[in-house]
This record gives structure tokens, C-alpha cells and sequence, in this order.
């Protein structure tokens, strides 16, 4: 396994958010997430729905190097119809995040003031709805200290301590999962619903981890385990699902 | 039966300052995209305008016509965010009240049920509640009796307000005179809340046919603008470029581009207006047409 590329531990670790989840939406955002969930369908979750990207759910598994002409759409779900599947609660994102904190909090709108930003991003789009509705999970390619935020500059999607201080409203159905970067595995198994280290990725030390990352890490002083690689069916998957290899242009290593 | 056609000039001259203007379509796919390049001529200032942004709030922010947006994002899907946007909200010259996508939904919804709002799970917690202190929370009024649901007993809810509009304008492949029309792309979005979120309500169109032919033009469900939404119609062929359309045109990639990367620049962008944007509808669809014949 020494061509193990640290893109492929990444889809690895990103294909496990899904695991367990049975019939629902999986919606990843970004390369490595879209060919996680692709590979978790491909194997431990069969019964995930991937959508086309436009208004329709696809039969069976594309690639990443699928054409849209020659998608086998099963249903039709238009714009409409993916907000019912966000408020039922049968869906579990990966979005990304250009900044995430301590308690998972996530900002995809705005470095900066939001009144007038440093940094424009591209909005707070459907975030304040998915992470209070359904099982939320964030993809974060540049694990570095402007990234991992002691505190997010715009709330987009909301976080256990924020999500918890709203009321039953907000946390009945909150479900914040897991963050995936390019130096490990994060989630919340704590008793204060702030984040933890779940796995360091192969090569990786959780000094650099540390150094990353601008705030104290749950259990970054344990055993932490590493982040399991590809079995040989997965890596063989990997290159089949991802033949032009764009999970290694979205990683830094 | 009335002949609700007219043209989208006429409509532009119903579109006057200070109004709240809601705008069809989604990013860059089916906006109105004429009726917005002939609001650039305008006089018209301090515009509000409600969308699923696309370059219709990159052009008219960027035109000095508008004073405030309510949105969750302006992109043009391909390229992630316009460029337009990017400099005037780094700039810090438009004024944005940022909703969550199925919020904003909720919102139009609201309005053109004629309730003040409608309750939900998002936005609580977010930006979207904290900076808008203008937006509310509503409590769970059953919180006892048949009805209440005790998971949910002292819930607080965002209640999301009717996004009223003063004028909303969709664009179509097919309407006919009377004032129906007919989406033949993948998805209608949300053309038939906007309309019905507004007091004046305007559809233009790849192509007017004769009032109850629609049928002929593709399947009647696709026909989903019945004319109880819709003011006035116009024919505008190519009015949602360089935004996606299908069947009549998919989105103009290589264009979409060439406005991107001329956006970035103020001399690049000046000269892009001075091409494409300085004339009429015809001169713009002419300019195209040349340019793309030169690459």
C-alpha cells in the first residue's frame, strides 16, 4: 500500500461520514467528498441517493468523470423537492468550509466584517438550514490556522454551543457529524459538543496538528488512532470512480 | 380574453426607483437577463432587489441601480461567485440581508400566500439571525393539547417574513398571449412564488404564441405559469443570455467567461460595457454574435 496518496486517505475518511446512514441524500461538496460518497455507495452504503446537480436523483454509481448526457436519472427532484428532503431530515451533507471552530461552526459567506468583508465567499447558502435539519459534515482540503478557527467570522453553518443555545427549535434535529481536512479526522464525541481528534492521517504528527489548528483539540494528548488506508477492493475503486485523478489536485499535502 | 403582450421596454418603464424587484431563475440559469440589461439604461436607483442572485445582481449592483440585496448567494454557477458582487460588497457600496436558500423560499412562499411568515428550523443560530436583528422568532404555540408535539413544547422558530415584491420578472422558453407559459428546462425553481409574491408581474420569453397553444410547444405540466400569475408577456429571443435556458440555449460557457475575467479589471470591464452593454438588446445579441464568431 506505499502509493497510497494522502488524497486517498481523505476519501477514505470522508467515505466513512456516511457510513450507517442508509437511504438518504448524500450531498458532497468538493472532489474528495463526491468521490467518497461515491465509494461508500460502491461498498458499506449501498442505498445512498446521489443526485445529478440539476433536479434529479441518478440510478446506480457515476464516476467523477461521468458525462451529465449519460447519467440514468431515477427520479425528479427539482429545486422544490431537495428543500423537502433538507426539512425531512433524510439527507447528510459534506460541505465545505473556509472556516470551521471549535464547536463546528462553519463559514462559507464572508472573511472578514460581514458589512463590508475583507473576503467575499460565496454566501451563506443553504447552511443555517442544513446543519439544524439534517446529518451535517465539512470537508476542509488546507487544515491551517486561519481555517480551524478559534471562532468563525459569519455563522453559516451552526454549531453545537450555538445550536444548543437556540433551543429545541435549532437542536431537535442538529446532527453535527464530522470534519475531515487533509491532516486528520475531528467530531464531537465530548461532553461539551466541542470538537476532538478522532484519527491523524498516516505521516502526519498531531504536533502539526496542533500548530494548525487555532484552538485546543479534545484528546489530542491520548492514543489517537491513525486513519485506516484504502482496503485493496477501495483503492481499485478509487482510481475506477476517479480515473483523471482530481482528488489529488483538491488536497495539499 | 386579454392580450397581456407588450414589449421589455415597457416593462422597464413600470420599474421605477426605490421599488423591491424579485428576479427569476437561479445563478446563472434562465434569469431575465434582457429586461436586466435594459434597467441598466435606466435612470432607475436604489432598487432592492430579492434573488437567487446571479449576474443580474452582479450587472444592476454594479450599474449603481440598486441600494440593497436580499439573497443567500450570487454565483454563476460555473465560477462560483460574480465578480461584480465580490467588488461592490468588498467595496462595501450594496447593502445585503443574507438568507438561507430554503429561507428565502419560505419567504416568497409567505408572500404570495398572504401570511406574514412562515415558521422553520433554519437560520436559527446562524448569521441570518444575528445580522438581521430585524428578523424574529416565533414561540411553538402548541406546547399542550392533541396537537403539541413535546420534542418540540418550548421550541422558539424563525419566522421567516413574506418577502413582498413590487414587480417580479421570470423568463421563459414558451408563454402565449394570454399570459401562460411554459418552463422546458430541467427546473421551473421558484418562477411561480416570485410571481406570486408580486403586485406586478412580468414573463418574457423565447418565443409568444397564440393564447392556448401551449400544449403544441411541450408537455402541459411544463406549463406550470398559469395566466392568474402573469401581468404582461414579451417575446425576447435570447433573453436569459449568457445565463442556461435549455432547450432553447445552454448556458454560454465561453462567454460567461469572457465577462468573468473582464469584470476583474476596470479597464477590461470598461471595454466589455463599451462592446456589449453600451446599446439596445439587438446590438447586444449582434455583439455576441461577432465576438463569438472570433474566437
Amino acid at each position: 500500500m506505499s502509493d497510497v496518496t494522502r488524497a486517498d486517505i481523505c476519501t477514505i475518511a470522508c467515505a466513512e461520514a456516511w457510513r450507517g446512514d442508509g437511504e438518504v441524500m448524500a450531498s458532497p461538496f468538493g472532489s474528495v467528498p463526491a468521490l467518497g460518497a461515491r465509494l461508500a455507495k460502491s461498498t458499506f452504503a449501498p442505498d445512498l441517493v446521489l443526485t445529478d446537480g440539476e433536479a434529479a436523483l441518478v440510478h446506480g454509481i457515476p464516476t467523477l468523470a461521468t458525462k451529465p448526457a449519460e447519467l440514468v436519472r431515477e427520479s425528479y427532484v427539482p429545486y422544490k423537492t431537495i428543500f423537502a428532503i433538507v426539512w425531512s431530515g433524510r439527507r447528510h451533507i459534506m460541505m465545505m468550509a473556509s472556516q470551521v471552530d471549535q464547536f463546528g461552526n462553519q463559514n462559507i459567506a464572508a472573511i472578514g466584517d460581514h458589512a463590508r468583508p475583507k473576503a467575499q465567499l460565496v454566501g451563506v447558502r443553504g447552511a443555517p438550514g442544513n446543519s439544524v435539519n439534517h446529518a451535517t459534515s465539512y470537508w476542509v482540503p488546507d487544515h491551517n490556522p486561519r481555517s480551524f478557527v478559534a471562532s468563525v467570522d459569519v455563522v453559516c453553518g451552526v454549531g453545537n454551543d450555538r445550536a444548543a443555545a437556540a433551543g429545541p427549535g435549532a437542536s431537535r434535529f442538529h446532527d453535527l457529524r464530522r470534519v475531515v481536512s487533509n491532516l486528520g479526522v475531528f467530531d464531537f464525541a465530548t461532553p461539551d459538543g466541542s470538537m476532538r481528534i478522532a484519527s491523524v492521517h498516516p505521516g502526519v504528527s498531531l504536533d502539526e496538528v496542533a500548530a494548525a489548528t487555532s484552538f485546543a483539540l479534545a484528546d489530542i494528548d491520548t492514543d489517537v488512532p491513525v486513519t485506516r488506508e484504502p482496503t485493496d477492493t477501495e483503492a481499485g475503486l478509487l482510481n475506477l470512480l476517479d480515473p483523471k485523478g482530481l482528488r489529488e489536485r483538491e488536497v495539499s499535502a | 380574453m386579454a392580450d397581456k403582450q407588450t414589449t421589455v421596454s415597457a416593462m422597464a418603464d413600470e420599474i421605477t426607483s426605490g421599488m423591491t424587484l424579485g428576479i427569476g431563475g437561479w445563478g446563472s440559469r434562465r434569469k431575465p437577463m434582457a429586461l436586466v440589461r435594459e434597467l441598466l439604461h435606466r435612470d432607475v436607483t436604489d432598487l432592492t432587489l430579492v434573488s437567487y442572485g446571479g449576474p443580474d445582481v452582479g450587472l444592476l449592483v454594479d450599474a449603481g441601480k440598486v441600494a440593497k440585496v436580499i439573497c443567500g448567494f450570487v454565483t454563476l454557477d460555473s465560477i462560483a461567485l460574480d465578480p461584480l458582487w465580490r467588488a461592490a460588497r468588498q467595496a462595501g457600496t450594496v447593502e445585503l440581508t443574507e438568507v438561507d436558500e430554503g429561507l428565502f423560499y419560505l419567504g416568497l412562499q409567505a408572500a404570495a400566500w398572504r401570511v406574514p411568515f412562515l415558521p422553520a428550523r433554519s437560520g436559527l443560530g446562524s448569521a441570518v439571525q444575528s445580522e438581521t436583528p430585524a428578523f424574529k422568532t416565533v414561540a411553538n404555540p402548541y406546547v399542550d393539547g392533541p396537537f403539541a408535539d413535546p420534542e418540540d413544547a418550548g421550541a422558539e422558530l424563525f419566522a421567516m417574513p413574506a418577502l413582498r415584491l413590487d414587480v417580479a420578472a421570470i423568463h421563459v422558453n414558451v408563454a402565449d398571449t394570454a399570459g401562460s407559459a411554459m418552463v422546458l428546462g430541467p427546473d421551473a425553481h421558484f418562477d411561480d412564488l416570485f410571481l406570486g409574491a408580486a403586485t406586478r408581474r412580468f414573463v418574457t420569453a423565447e418565443q409568444v404564441v397564440p393564447a392556448g397553444t401551449l400544449a403544441d410547444h411541450g408537455p402541459l405540466e411544463r406549463a406550470m405559469i398559469h395566466r392568474l400569475l402573469t401581468d404582461k408577456v414579451a417575446e425576447t429571443p435570447g433573453g436569459a443570455h449568457f445565463t442556461a435556458n435549455p432547450p432553447d440555449a445552454q448556458r454560454d460557457e465561453a462567454f460567461q467567461k469572457h465577462y468573468a475575467a473582464s469584470a476583474k479589471d476596470s479597464e477590461t470591464w470598461a471595454a466589455f460595457k463599451e462592446r456589449f452593454l453600451a446599446g439596445d438588446e439587438a446590438a447586444y445579441q449582434s455583439a455576441v454574435e461577432t465576438w463569438r464568431s472570433e474566437q
